[in-house]
């Protein structure tokens, strides 16, 4: 079983504050991330038996949205912006650093599993370029060394 | 991670920079829920909606709406229950302004909510904010808890009858559910494709019901205009588009950020004399006026109100006051590979149009840009930009082709070179 007593009741304590409860479900998987980083089929089938949905279609949601995995992720999310404003702040000159100083390509985990490397779509920190975005929190205004050593901090 | 301040502020913002101002008990030192407490215990909802419509306030998301005229849309009675949602989703690149707010200004934007909640009559309203604003969204939930806890929320607001609930929804990153039906759809725990319209969401909205959706900055306007009424705030800006609105300007300027200015404000004014200009005596090749989705404007026509009105006369908007400053170094083809990635990136995918010719239309800038390309490949673009504007479910599909169609317009020349020289000419330009 993956979701445990304590989070179904979260989930349902979620549910009722919708008109239906299928508008718990993405709390509920911001909620499975948490505590599980992504998820699994049973973890979908045990989330469709709660929303009275078919596991394809809780997947289905997975999928559309960036945020939410079908398969294990690094113990942390690193994701530089890429998008114009970032870019004209050199951005892709950072992304290229940080590829090369944990020697991944975005998308990729460290052989540790402690960091996933990717790029993203603006972050709405724009005028803070470059930045990058550490699981919740934003590090902005960065030059390559800076950013190495925030990488290089991480558990 | 402190965000930075606005470098020039107004009403709006004027207190952002206090940090017991995004508190319930700074917010009241500064006056903050005594205009909810008027309006609820000495106002219609009628006078209310009326003053929202002599105010003139257009709608801070992008596309300009009208928001008493918004409000007046939702049905009157109480058969079914009304909903408010607010759309912090936050996602146009180049748009940092909401984030602002929702960190340092939550309770005016719940002053405003609970107004606009009685004056169409609400029940209860979903701010729905993007899943990485994680920070911003711990703000907005203490500050749904303080609100409760005072009483400014929850049944019988301060003793009024009104009751109205704030449920805080959590986005997971896809930019089309800042799309107001992609939004509803997303908060109905779906994927966040959009609606065809009609029904528009006044009818059939959230969870089937009558549904008003409006930006947070659109929320905190409100207890001001209440406040200091309609003339008051047709006073600020220009005649059809009233109030300030908070500029975000990035890119190649010496200060990029936030700046809190009368709509109307010329963009050189914003571009040179607030953010600095473009550092190192270089010089401003263009500059993209209201987030990615709004056509570009060359150096020679940066003399222009920042107003719809104005802007439109220039075949752009205002969009989300994203201004992004492009210096003469930059390539606009690479530019414009890195618009068309994003669109085909965050297209939904329902309709043909859009879903086939954001791909193509990345496919085709990728190749003039490496030098791949020829004439007809500029002409390609035109002929898919043409055939994707105003046929599809959503106005994603157009925002796709606009700012494509306004690369062409004017820097033509830079695709053309990329063809002449078969490679980039601009060697000093950003790195892709
Ligand atoms: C593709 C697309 C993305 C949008 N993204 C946002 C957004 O992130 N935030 C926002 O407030 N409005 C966004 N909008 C506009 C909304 O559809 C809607 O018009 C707006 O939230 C209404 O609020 P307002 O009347 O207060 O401006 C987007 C529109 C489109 C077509
Ligand atoms: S226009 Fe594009 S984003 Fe909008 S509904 Fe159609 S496919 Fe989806
Ligand atoms: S472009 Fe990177 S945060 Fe907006």
């Amino acid at each position: 079983m993956v979701i445990t007593p304590e989070l179904r009741s979260r989930i349902e304590a979620a549910m009722r504050s919708y008109p239906h409860k299928r508008g718990a479900l993405l709390p509920a998987l911001h909620l499975v991330h948490e505590q599980a980083g992504h998820v699994t089929p049973e973890t979908a089938r045990e989330l469709a038996a709660l929303f009275d949905l078919r596991p394809a279609e809780v997947m289905e949601v997975v999928h559309f949205y960036n945020m939410f995995y079908d398969r294990p992720q690094g113990r942390h999310h690193v994701y530089v912006c890429t998008n114009l404003p970032c870019s004209l702040r050199g951005a892709r000159g950072l992304l290229r650093a940080l590829e090369a100083h944990l020697g991944i390509e975005p998308g990729e985990t460290t052989q540790d599993g402690r960091i996933t490397l990717g790029h993203e779509e603006c972050l709405g920190a724009c005028a803070y370029a470059p930045m990058m975005r550490i699981d919740g929190t934003y590090h902005e205004d960065l030059d390559v060394e800076e950013a190495k050593r925030i990488l290089d901090a991480l558990e | 991670m402190g965000l930075k301040v606005p470098y020039v502020t107004n009403y709006l913002t004027e207190h952002c920079g206090d940090d017991a101002f995004a508190t319930l008990e700074g917010y009241e030192a500064k006056g903050g829920y005594a205009t909810a407490r008027k309006v609820l215990r000495g106002s219609t909802p009628e006078s209310v909606i009326e003053l929202m419509k002599t105010s003139g306030l257009q709608g801070r998301g992008g596309a300009g709406f009208l928001t008493g005229l918004k409000w007046s849309f939702m049905p009157k009675g109480a058969e079914k229950p009304k909903y408010f949602c607010v759309n912090a989703d936050e996602s146009e690149p180049g748009s940092f302004k909401d984030r602002l707010l929702l960190e340092r200004a939550p309770h005016k934007m719940l002053e405003g909510i609970l107004i606009g909640a009685f004056a169409v009559g609400a029940a209860k309203t979903f701010i729905y904010i993007r899943g990485e604003y994680a920070e911003p969204a711990k703000q907005v939930q203490r500050a749904i808890d303080a609100a409760y806890a005072k009483g400014y929320l929850g049944k019988n607001v301060l003793g009024t009858g009104f009751s109205h609930d704030v449920v805080l929804h959590r986005g997971a990153g896809a930019y089309i559910c800042g799309e107001e039906t992609g939004l509803l759809e997303s908060l109905e725990g779906k994927k966040g494709q959009p609606r065809k319209k009609p029904p528009f969401p006044a009818e059939h909205g959230a969870f089937g019901m009558p549904t008003t959706v409006n930006n947070v900055e659109t929320f905190c306007h409100v207890p001001h205009i209440l406040a200091n009424g309609a003339e008051w705030f047709r006073g600020i800006g220009t005649e059809k588009s009233p109030g300030t609105t908070i500029f975000g300007v990035s890119g190649h300027v010496a200060r990029p950020g936030l700046y809190e200015l009368p709509l109307g404000t010329r963009l050189d004014e914003i571009v040179f004399e607030h953010a600095g200009g473009v550092p190192g005596g270089r010089k401003v090749k263009g500059v993209i006026p209201g987030g990615m989705s709004m056509p570009i404007l060359p150096a020679g026509q940066l003399d222009v109100p920042m107003a719809n009105e104005f802007l439109r006369e220039r075949k752009t908007m205002l969009g989300t006051g994203g201004i992004m400053v492009m210096d003469e170094t930059t390539c606009m083809v690479r530019a414009s590979c890195v618009i068309s990635y994003f669109f085909r990136d965050e297209s939904c995918g329902q309709c043909t149009q859009c879903r086939e010719g954001t791909g193509w239309l990345h496919k085709i800038v990728t190749r003039l840009e490496r030098g791949a390309g020829s004439l007809d490949d500029i002409a390609l673009i035109e002929d898919v930009c043409s055939k994707m504007e105003g046929q599809t479910i959503c106005a994603f599909s157009d925002a796709a082709v606009w700012p494509l169609q306004g690369m062409l317009r004017h820097f033509r020349e830079d695709f053309e070179l990329h063809v002449r020289h078969q490679k980039c000419p601009f060697p000093e330009s950003f790195e892709l």
